[in-house]
């Protein structure tokens, strides 16, 4: 299991109503390993238990059965929990909720500060972060006058200076736009591919699933499809049902062959739809 | 005409370091009874242009007029205006805050003066329009509900101001595909039913194509391209310098055609696309 970077084993999580007499099970009995290295997107409507999944893989939230491991630790343990959050980072939907300090280089170097991590480890770290969300220039810049995709990155930064080997990143686009989107989109390819980050990306947008190595979908807090891209996408009815959408060329190469047109079923971008007709 | 801005200037923080001009020299008519697209990227303008057609932000230079009033004239009734147009915000569901739905919707339509009854037949009628069960729901806590429904409360609300002109400024922002087709059907739904005005302001190329009649591009807070939604997407390049793109299916359909394949491609949707390759298909297939 030395490969697995999350592990969930027979995992539940109950959300107890303030009157205490409402229980809504979110989490209902999941087995999920994520691999070292590995880019794992999580889909399901709203309510069907991916936030609360993302919560309880760094320990923002504590399993009510079963056991969450990252890379070997467990969240229960609470002297690792520091260890835990170190190896895996979080990064939210709301980037103003995510920024703390009036200068970007400042905003990244919060995290490593807390950590104990020596001023000119520091620095490098910093710089290294903004190096590679290529936002270098900005260092000196005051974070509430970029643009949303901008300060993504800038908060994408402040957890890659912590040096975790796992980003779970939880609907990072859903408040950017289109050029927003593609900004956070690079860098979620480039933290993965280059950096060799494990990450975790839950989102709304099929388009960005389509980049995934594998795709977990979420329904009354249990998985119901698992995959690779190309076989989530190429079952449309079974992924509508699920309140989901496919991409649109997915969904016309659904169509055309319903009308016998000869079209391969797991189309998953524009250029594969030209080159199939 | 409901809706027209003559040259119409604001700046923010002026005489400050900080100044900048939002807004630059706007000329705009809205028809009565037309659906409008608002896009351009974050920064470019369009909320600030959205909060002032009903009054919430003061031009610094130029005019506004809403169905005949010049809302920046001395003396204007802006009671009247944002009743006649109302703009639900990013993330309205934020904005509920009474102990019931009832309550909640009502509160506009209330602080217009309105009688009971009137207000009563108002709110049922809000809820049948965005969907949402008047018997079921009226006396249910609105922060129970889920994020899709606790939004169409919001529009709820303002729906029972009975206003002319809708504004929607990112009423999809953070649903799941199902939230997002049920709030943009039943925003359909007031378009062709209740021949409300409607200006819907959004990120999303795809929502924009399928819904609207007319698009309206905002960059650096100027008018950068105005004309019908099939012109404006058949002008890829250009939106993709201001920063925007074009639905995937759009883009699917010129590049099928650059390969030499005679297709339209001022496509829009899915179905648009698969009638027009069947027939391409089946007129290729019989020559």
């Amino acid at each position: 299991m030395a490969q697995d970077m999350i592990r969930m084993e027979n995992l539940s999580y109950e959300y107890n109503s303030i009157e205490g007499n409402n229980q809504l099970l979110a989490i209902n009995n999941v087995n999920i390993s994520v691999k070292k290295g590995e880019y794992l997107v999580i889909l399901g409507h709203n309510g069907s238990g991916k936030s609360t999944l993302a919560k309880l893989m760094n320990g923002l939230l504590l399993p009510t059965k079963g056991n969450v491991y990252v890379n070997g630790m467990n969240t229960r343990d609470e002297e690792k929990i520091w260890d835990i959050r170190e190896t895996a980072g979080m990064v939210f939907q709301n980037p103003d909720n995510q920024i703390v300090a009036t200068i970007v280089e400042e905003d990244v170097a919060f995290g490593p500060e807390n950590q104990g991590v020596p001023p000119l480890e520091i620095r490098q770290r910093v710089d290294d972060a903004l190096r590679i969300v290529d936002m270098t220039e900005y260092k000196k810049h005051a974070p509430h006058l970029l643009s949303g995709g901008q300060k993504q990155r800038v908060a994408i930064a402040g957890i890659l200076a912590m040096k975790p080997e796992c980003i779970i990143l939880d609907e990072p686009t859903a408040m950017l736009d289109p050029i927003g989107r593609v900004e956070i989109i690079n860098t979620i390819k480039k933290l993965n591919k280059e950096e060799k980050k494990t990450i975790v990306h839950i989102t709304h947008y099929m388009d960005e699933a389509v980049e995934a190595d594998r795709i977990l979908i979420m329904e009354q807090g249990q998985i119901v499809m698992e995959g690779t891209p190309r076989e989530i996408f190429s079952q449309v009815e079974k992924v509508k049902k699920l309140g989901l959408d496919v991409p649109q060329v997915t969904e016309l190469a659904y169509e055309l062959r319903k009308e016998g047109i000869n079209v391969p079923q797991d189309i998953l971008t524009v250029e594969e739809l030209v080159k199939a007709l | 005409m409901i809706i027209k801005t003559e040259n119409l200037n604001y700046i923010y923080n002026p005489n400050t370091p900080f100044e900048k001009k939002a807004l630059d020299n706007i000329n705009l008519n809205i028809e009565e009874g037309d659906f409008v697209g608002l896009i351009g990227h974050t920064g470019s303008g369009k909320s600030t242009l959205v909060q002032h057609l009903n009054g919430l932000i003061k031009p610094t230079s130029g005019k506004i007029i809403v169905d005949g009033i010049d809302i920046t004239s001395k003396g204007a009734n802006l009671k009247e205006v944002r009743q006649k147009v109302g703009l639900v915000f990013q993330y309205p569901e934020h904005q509920l805050f009474e102990e019931t739905i009832y309550k909640d919707i009502a509160f506009g339509a209330k602080n217009l003066g309105l009688g009971e009854e009137e207000i009563h037949r108002r709110v049922k009628k809000a809820m049948e329009l965005v969907g949402l069960n008047f018997e079921a729901l009226k006396d249910r806590s609105p922060f129970e509900l889920s994020g899709g429904q606790k939004r169409r409360v919001a529009i709820a609300g303002v729906l029972a101001m009975k206003p002319k002109v809708l504004v929607l400024d990112e009423p999809t922002a953070g649903l799941d595909p199902r939230g997002r087709d049920e709030i943009l059907g039943k925003i359909q739904k007031l378009y062709e039913e209740e021949g409300i005005t409607i200006i819907l302001v959004s990120h999303s190329m795809e929502d924009i194509a399928k819904l609207v009649n007319r698009i309206i591009v905002m960059h650096k807070g100027k008018v950068a391209m105005e004309g019908k939604t099939r012109e404006i997407f058949e002008q890829a390049e250009k939106l993709e310098e201001l920063g925007l793109g074009i639905p995937q299916i759009t883009s699917f359909m010129r590049a099928y055609k650059r390969k030499g394949n005679q297709v339209r491609d001022d496509i829009l949707t899915v179905e648009e696309a698969k009638e027009e390759l069947i027939n391409y298909l089946r007129r290729k297939g019989n020559a």
